[in-house]
């Protein structure tokens, strides 16, 4: 037994080297698409600025929208957060899930930065963004008014993403 | 024709490393001497051939030869020349050589500075940082050549150096991290030679704590200048952000203050033995994680370099023999290396031992949080990253762990102490430090922070402690004077190092807690308010640098009225294009930071300004400092200094063998 144990960190090395083969073969930045066209998955989640009140995705349906996903510990979130306050002057309407976060900090950072988002949805245990497949944040889904996800987008908007990713489709 | 010269020396290095890996190796098997004596020449011939490419790749640079493919990648004509220089290692090429001339440069101090190791221990130990070696000039050579040319069509000017590169913390954080990672190549020759040889004594720890400390301080320093850098470049004012990479340099560095703790014990106790091969195995196997993980692209970091698969899996391969080896190994020949002496559960050495384990635990949760996406992928689980909270909340309570038994452990005796006449020395500063811990919080404006609360009093606890240990340790002089002079220089080096640490667990956990950061929107000539400073956008004027734009703030920042610092931050275009880049504008001060980046300029001539007042984020980087500081004390205790009588006996074949007696008196472990 004693002896076997001396193994152990080899055993851990092998198994931790066929994770890093696999590894190579797999390339980080490409993201799956299994959600396009796909209708939002279901969710009933509480709202940042009134906990209380649980938000469907049921009452989005009827227009356009686009899903941003934020934190406050993503420092590129404050990155793009001037530009989706720009966004939403123009009208877009834009929700927020608030991912992995904590809610006193969220609001704060809403009050501080400005709040671009018609709703924010709180995803304290990450079980939206499982369903989304978020990478990380910021990320951004564009939904059409039938409530299907038509294109998804990892990193920061900035102008040039929105003229030429998002907006062609969000204006469809 | 220079160029080529750089890469034949780069082939001449190789082979004397392959000699090197191999000939002393078999000499200290069939006890040739001249094989094993030829260890010190090889190794200087590999570091000379190495130097030599280094200084031609560096003249590539200096010259704009632009038909090397490397230097038109990385540098241009109007690149500042110091850039240019720091630009050799600016790349994926370029730094792989720096690695290997660092390894070169340690191998050599080795076989310079152990004049006194038996020439079988130093014949291994070169050996096997001569495999190291191997490996890395195979790589550089096949797959990495910083030497290839564009020809016939050489380009006019270079690309660029990343603008983000271009600033004092690239010329030194890379070669100070390097040295830090690098340097724990000694200590895990040093573990693999005891492994082949079955001789792990007092004297073997002796031999390598030098090495494995001042591995660590480079590493220590090499860290925190990397946090200092992205703090001021950035232009976010974070100064850790648990990206892939930094964690690839961290893991290392947790190991490897758990392993120059186990070296301490198995020097002075003969314990703990197999722990302190292990670790030292781990640590440097952690480097050369670090090393895959940064240029095989697996994982998406600000730090990767291009990536190429066929590089991953060449490092890959390379460490699993390294890695793989070295652990077979260890579970073959481990179990014949026994401690020698036990301690009980009030003994300095539990209390060592714990906080290396957390240590150790600390560096599996960062090793799982950094490789997660990975796993998570390779398992089919989809893409999934664990984000900053997912780091902050384990380590922040492991970390307070560590604070709490460094400071009961590093005051007990070793193998067992008596509780009754430690605790009226314990009792003091662990009453101060919950009143400071208390007390302080409600001082500060706004609401009392609990976590404030706890933060200070450990971090008062390590600081106090520590104190109070020096006063117990000088009581029984006559004089302060002469109870301090006394004291042992690596006694020293550890108060040093551990006050140190009490700083940085202060300085990091207060800033977090304290920090005020917000975006405003500044109107010329009108003053804003924030954090209880005002703050006044003078203008924005446009000027030139060597090779970018630049518009400048001019921000005065008042408090009650009375000016305390005018700050310039700037918003850089450079020549090359690129993304803008800021230059943040900081007043640096021992209680606080005042951080001011220039944003986008708004439609009606407003600027928008990120402000941010940072308290105590100076105590992150001068805690490092303290840290680094204890550890070069404690390389500098005479007990590493040749003290001892050395005999020369001179053999028939003309080699000295060099037989020493050291000083055994102070070692209670019993040398096998």
């Amino acid at each position: 037994m004693n002896r076997f144990k001396l193994f152990i960190p080899l055993i851990i090395f092998v198994v931790l080297a066929v994770f890093l083969w696999r590894g190579l073969s797999i390339d980080p930045s490409y993201l799956p698409s299994a959600l396009i066209d796909k209708p939002v998955p279901a969710f009933a989640l509480p709202e940042l600025h009134k906990p209380e009140r649980v938000v469907t995705d049921k009452e989005f349906a009827g227009e356009p929208y686009l899903i941003n996903v934020w934190a406050t510990w993503c420092p590129s979130c404050r990155i793009e957060h001037p530009y989706l306050n720009k966004l939403a002057e123009q009208g877009v309407k834009i929700v927020g899930l608030n991912y992995k976060d904590e809610d006193e900090p969220a609001r704060q950072w809403l009050t501080n930065y400005g709040d671009p988002y018609h709703t924010t949805i709180v995803d304290k245990d990450g079980r939206l963004g499982l369903d989304l497949g978020v990478y990380g944040a910021p990320e951004t889904y564009v939904v059409d008014a039938q409530g299907i996800i038509r294109y998804k987008h990892v990193g920061v908007v900035d102008e040039r993403v929105w003229r030429s990713k998002l907006a062609p489709l969000y204006n469809k | 024709m220079i160029p080529e010269f750089g890469q034949l020396s780069l082939i001449i290095a190789f082979l004397l490393a392959v000699c090197l890996s191999i000939i002393p190796m078999a000499g200290s098997y069939n006890g040739r001497l001249v094989w094993m004596a030829s260890a010190r020449s090889l190794t200087a011939g590999m570091f000379v051939f190495t130097a030599l490419a280094f200084a031609i790749l560096t003249w590539a640079f200096y010259t704009d030869d632009f038909s090397v493919k490397y230097v038109a990648n990385h540098s241009n004509l109007v690149l500042p020349i110091q850039y240019k220089i720091s630009a050799v290692w600016g790349g994926h090429e370029g730094s792989l050589l720096l690695w290997i001339l660092i390894l070169a440069g340690w191998s050599l101090a080795v076989s310079v500075l152990s004049r006194n190791l038996p020439l079988d221990v130093l014949a291994r130990v070169l050996s096997v940082m001569g495999m190291v070696a191997v490996g890395f000039f195979l790589f550089i050579i096949f797959t990495s050549n910083p030497f290839d040319r564009i020809l016939p069509n050489i380009p006019h000017d270079g690309g660029d150096l990343n603008p983000l590169l271009q600033d004092f913390g690239m010329i030194i954080h890379p070669p100070m991290l390097y040295m830090g990672y690098v340097g724990f190549s000694v200590v895990f020759a040093f573990a693999i030679a005891a492994l082949l040889s079955g001789r792990l004594d007092s004297a073997w720890a002796r031999w390598s704590r030098p090495w494995t400390n001042s591995a660590w301080c480079f590493l220590t320093i090499g860290l925190a200048l990397g946090s200092w850098w992205a703090y001021y470049e950035l232009g976010w004012g974070g100064w850790w952000f648990w990206d892939p990479v930094e964690n690839a340099a961290f893991m290392p560095w947790l190991v490897g203050t758990g392993l120059i703790h186990t070296l301490a014990m198995t020097e002075k106790r003969g314990v703990f033995k197999n722990w302190t091969l292990l670790l030292a195995i781990f640590t440097f196997s952690l480097s050369l994680l670090g090393t895959f993980l940064v240029r095989s692209g697996v994982l998406t970091s600000v730090h990767a370099f291009a990536s190429d698969p066929t590089r991953g899996v060449f490092i890959l391969v390379f460490l699993a023999i390294v890695v793989g080896g070295s652990l077979s190994l260890f579970a073959l020949r481990a179990q014949e290396v026994k401690s020698t002496s036990g301690f009980d559960l009030l003994s300095r050495e539990a209390f060592l031992l714990a906080n290396t384990i957390i240590f150790i635990v600390t560096a599996n949760f960062v090793l799982l949080g950094t490789l997660y996406p990975l796993i998570a992928d390779a398992l089919g689980i989809g893409k999934i990253s664990v984000g900053e909270p997912w780091f902050n909340t384990f380590f922040v309570k492991l970390m307070a762990v560590v604070a709490m038994l460094m400071g009961v452990g590093a005051m007990l005796n070793w193998k067992k102490t008596d509780y009754g006449r430690i605790k009226k020395w314990q009792i003091p500063p662990l009453l101060i430090s919950i009143w400071l811990g208390s007390f302080l919080p409600g001082v500060f404006e706004g609401s009392y922070s609990v976590g404030a609360a706890i933060a200070i009093t450990l971090g008062s606890w390590v600081l106090l402690a520590s104190i109070w240990d020096v006063r117990r340790k000088i009581s029984k002089s006559a004089t302060a004077g002469a109870g301090l002079a006394k004291l042992s220089l690596s006694y020293y080096g550890m108060i040093v190092a551990h006050i140190g640490f009490g700083v940085c667990l202060l300085g990091t956990s207060l800033n977090t807690i304290y920090s005020d950061q917000r975006d405003v929107r500044l109107t010329i000539g009108e003053p804003l308010f924030a954090a209880g400073y005002e703050y006044e956008l003078l203008d924005v004027t446009r000027t030139r640098g060597q090779n970018f734009f630049a518009d400048v703030g001019d921000v005065i920042v008042r408090k009650k009225g009375k000016e305390i610092t005018r700050l310039r931050p700037q918003k850089r275009q450079y020549f090359s294009g690129g993304n803008m880049m800021t230059e943040a504008a900081i007043d640096a001060g021992f209680f606080r930071d005042i951080y001011v980046a220039l944003g986008d300029e708004l439609d009606n001539g407003d600027w928008a300004v990120r402000i941010h007042f940072k308290p105590v984020v100076r105590w992150i980087w001068l805690g490092a400092i303290f840290m680094a500081l204890g550890g070069a004390i404690a390389i500098a205790d005479k007990r590493y200094r040749v003290r001892k009588k050395v005999t020369k006996q001179v053999h028939s074949e003309g080699v000295e063998k060099a037989t020493e007696v050291t000083e055994g008196t102070e070692d209670l472990g019993k040398v096998q």
